[in-house]
């Protein structure tokens, strides 16, 4: 059978993959998002692998939750992107100097 | 190996290789079809977790929703043409070790007998609904937070249409308010002019 271990390495790899996403990519802001998506969907993972094998499902509930933040976070997120693409005209990272940050 | 096993090992690969191709591939739209593939392949595992509710869930607002909306505006900003691979090749140092050591310590954290729980759970019998039980919880102790959640998808819908909403700029709209609020004084205006000449020669030809 499948341990909870080898569940939750699947889960490191996606996730690190992820910060990989955001470290490597200074070209395009929608990269960044599905980046952030592919660490959420890790952490997801993570928390359903240990309700199931803690046996009982308040994970599952916890998943539910994050998806929905997750959702409005993805709306919002390229909400925002549209209006920037809109006022500077390209979106992307190394550009978005506006703050000088 | 068993069968459970190759389920596990293929749909693993499958997850990691999308999540992989999503990261280095150049075009966005290829980079949102992996991460559909990504999704769908964790959603083989939440099967395989027994969490049947939550991986219908992943594909059909994951997939279904999210996905296509990200679809929808990497194909209308059309960003795409020049994506060069000079920032990609300068962070790709920094990046791979980022990676190994955060993959790594939580590797070796997962693997160590600090996670107890090497016992697997029973399986469940055939008659038992995922859906049921976590829909006994969610609407009982979880309700005022699951009211939370609603709230806050209503706060994303009004604050994703108010801005992107452009108003139009020569709609003929009415203005109810002014249209009620008129008075008898803004109605008919009174102008003092001189009277004209019954056939003045201008107004002849008409």
């Amino acid at each position: 059978m499948i341990s909870l271990s080898q569940y939750l390495i699947v889960a490191a790899i996606l996730f690190g993959l992820g910060i990989a996403g955001i470290i490597l990519n200074r070209k395009n802001v929608i990269i960044l998002l599905m980046s952030i998506e592919l660490m959420l969907l890790a952490v997801n993972t993570n928390f359903i692998a240990f309700s199931h094998f803690m046996g009982n499902n308040v994970g599952e509930i916890f998943v539910f939750f994050i998806l929905t933040v997750a959702a409005a976070e993805a709306a919002i997120g390229l909400a925002i992107l549209v209006v920037l693409f809109r006022r500077l005209g390209n979106i992307e990272v190394e550009k978005l100097d506006l703050l000088k940050g | 190996m068993t069968a459970i096993q190759v389920i596990f090992y293929a749909f693993s690969a499958i997850a990691v290789f999308s999540g992989l191709m999503v990261v280095v591939s150049r075009n966005p739209v290829r980079a949102a079809l992996f991460l559909v593939l990504a999704f769908v392949a964790s959603s083989g595992l939440w099967i395989l977790l027994q969490a049947e509710f939550l991986a219908l869930i992943l594909v059909l607002v994951y997939v279904g929703a999210v996905m296509t909306l990200f679809l929808f505006v990497v194909m209308m900003l059309n960003a795409e043409g020049v994506i060069t691979r000079e920032s990609f090749v300068r962070y790709l140092p920094l990046g791979s070790v980022v990676i190994l050591l955060v993959v790594g310590v939580i590797v070796l954290v997962v693997t160590s007998t600090h996670v107890d729980l090497v016992n697997v759970p029973v399986s469940q019998p055939a008659d038992y609904s995922n859906v049921a039980n976590l829909g006994l919880v969610l609407y009982t102790e979880y309700a005022f937070p699951f009211e939370v959640a609603a709230v806050l998808l209503l706060t994303a819908i009004v604050a994703s249409i108010s801005l992107t909403h452009r108003p139009s700029v020569n709609r003929k709209a009415q203005n109810a308010s002014a249209q009620i609020a008129v008075q008898a004084k803004d109605r008919i205006r009174l102008i003092k002019m001189r009277s004209e000449k019954k056939n003045s020669p201008k107004k002849a030809g008409q």
